[in-house]
């Protein structure tokens, strides 16, 4: 079992930020994501408010830190899921995709967070083949088709007014009796011709044989169903911090987040936490880079001092 | 030419010639977003591991892309990328949008063996 001096759960800017800081103090680090390395920065068309870069795509910034992070000698498994981990002791544990095993006198926690999903069954059945988490990338398919936007907060209203590019019509379904966006993004879609809103609605099922043909949705105030005609379903219901992993074992709150302190520190001696898995109000790439940079400042203190 | 350090297939005659050439082939045919760069980073991750397998994604807005986009088995397909498997010169599995480690090694066990 090969052993590091942190384990770092995570590769967005969090984790990599912690990478970078850690290894360039020659620590050794492992960095282990279970999906792409860059977290939810890459899902992110255009990047412009990161102070001295004019603009850069999210993949591109991503691929950066990366190499950033390879090149003072991080290790990095990308794609790879924990299938086992135990860091209550004094030395850290975990299994990667049920074969290779490593140790750590340290972890970060970096896990980010993940598109809620509604969590039906036709969700997952009609997932590319109608239903989409990404207008940019599947808007095209839909080009003069009826479809629907899941969804009230900035994410569903800017992209719903994005999709009428391609779309007849788009119809956005909310849960609530009024949207969570910006003043600007609700007055953007409100007045939008091709868009209609249904307030106070939440999808039922999604119907369709090979491929998705309509949508029912029930109403919250009265229970009452109607089937509208959609042959694609956009889903942007907001993020939930990825915590499954950590519940019962660490301090998190009602709402997924992990309870840190200043210093990024958690209920757990030797453990920390950084980025969007934390208990915060703003979620930014800049103030994901500041976590990862205090969480690893916070694991040299306690590694020189252990 | 998609940014990946995948193989790329550019023309469907190289596709032609590697289905031909390979008994087992993978192709992810998508484009640098979100849905597609964790298909290419989890193919790329698993390249060392299935020598059995030869690994390739494909530009989708290339004319000769029509050869994945234009298949059959793809005609219900509303999300990208297009992922698609080929034994011995024949689709055997086609899957749309985003995919998991597990559900892709799943397809390539079942489909193409699992590695010793």
């Amino acid at each position: 079992m090969k052993k590091f001096d942190t384990i770092i759960i995570g590769a967005g800017p969090a984790g990599l930020t912690a990478g970078i800081y850690l290894a360039r103090a020659k620590k050794s680090v492992l960095i282990v994501d279970q999906g792409a390395a860059g977290g939810q920065m890459v899902l992110t068309h255009k990047i412009a408010n990161y102070p001295g870069v004019l603009e850069i795509s999210g993949y591109e910034l991503a691929n950066n830190m990366k190499k950033q992070a390879k090149s003072f000698g991080c290790k990095i498994y990308s794609s790879s899921k924990i299938t086992k981990m135990d860091i209550l002791g004094k030395e850290k544990f975990i299994q990667i995709d049920g074969e290779d095993e490593f140790s750590a006198d340290s972890v970060i926690i970096a896990t980010g967070g993940e598109p809620r999903s509604l969590g039906l069954d036709s969700e997952k059945k009609f997932k590319g083949k109608g239903i989409s988490y990404c207008a940019t990338c599947d808007g095209d398919f839909f080009q003069d088709q009826d479809i629907i936007v899941v969804g009230g907060g900035n994410s569903a209203l800017e992209e719903a007014v994005s999709l009428t590019k391609y779309a007849k019509s788009v119809t956005i379904v909310h849960q609530f009796d009024h949207f969570q966006g910006y003043e600007h993004a609700i007055r953007e879609a409100n007045d939008h011709p091709k868009i209609n809103i249904i307030l106070e609605h939440e999808v039922d099922e999604f119907l369709g044989d090979e491929s998705l043909t309509s949508v029912r949705i029930r109403s919250n105030k009265n229970g009452s169903t109607q089937v509208l005609n959609a042959t694609g379903a956009f889903i942007f219901i907001g993020y939930i911090p990825r915590t499954d992993h950590f519940k019962g074992i660490l301090d998190i709150n009602d709402r997924g987040e992990i309870i840190v302190d200043a210093d990024l520190r958690i209920n757990v001696i030797g453990v920390f936490a950084a980025g969007d898995v934390v208990t915060k109000k703003y979620r930014q790439v800049t103030t994901a880079v500041s976590d990862g940079t205090v969480a690893a400042l916070s694991v040299m203190e306690y590694l020189n001092t252990k | 030419m998609l940014g990946t350090n995948l193989d790329h297939i550019e023309l469907a005659s190289a596709l032609e010639k590697a289905i031909s050439e390979n008994e087992n082939v993978m192709v992810c045919c998508g484009r640098m977003g979100p849905m597609c760069l964790p298909v290419y980073d989890i193919m790329e991750n698993l390249e060392d591991k299935y020598e059995n397998v030869k690994f390739f994604d494909m530009e989708f807005d290339i004319p000769d892309a029509g050869v994945i986009r234009n298949l059959p088995e793809c005609s219900n397909f509303y999300g990208l990328p297009f992922t698609v498997y080929y034994k011995n010169g024949k689709v055997v599995k086609a899957t749309s949008s985003i995919q998991n480690k597990q559900e892709v090694t799943a397809i390539l066990n079942s489909e193409f063996g699992k590695p010793e």
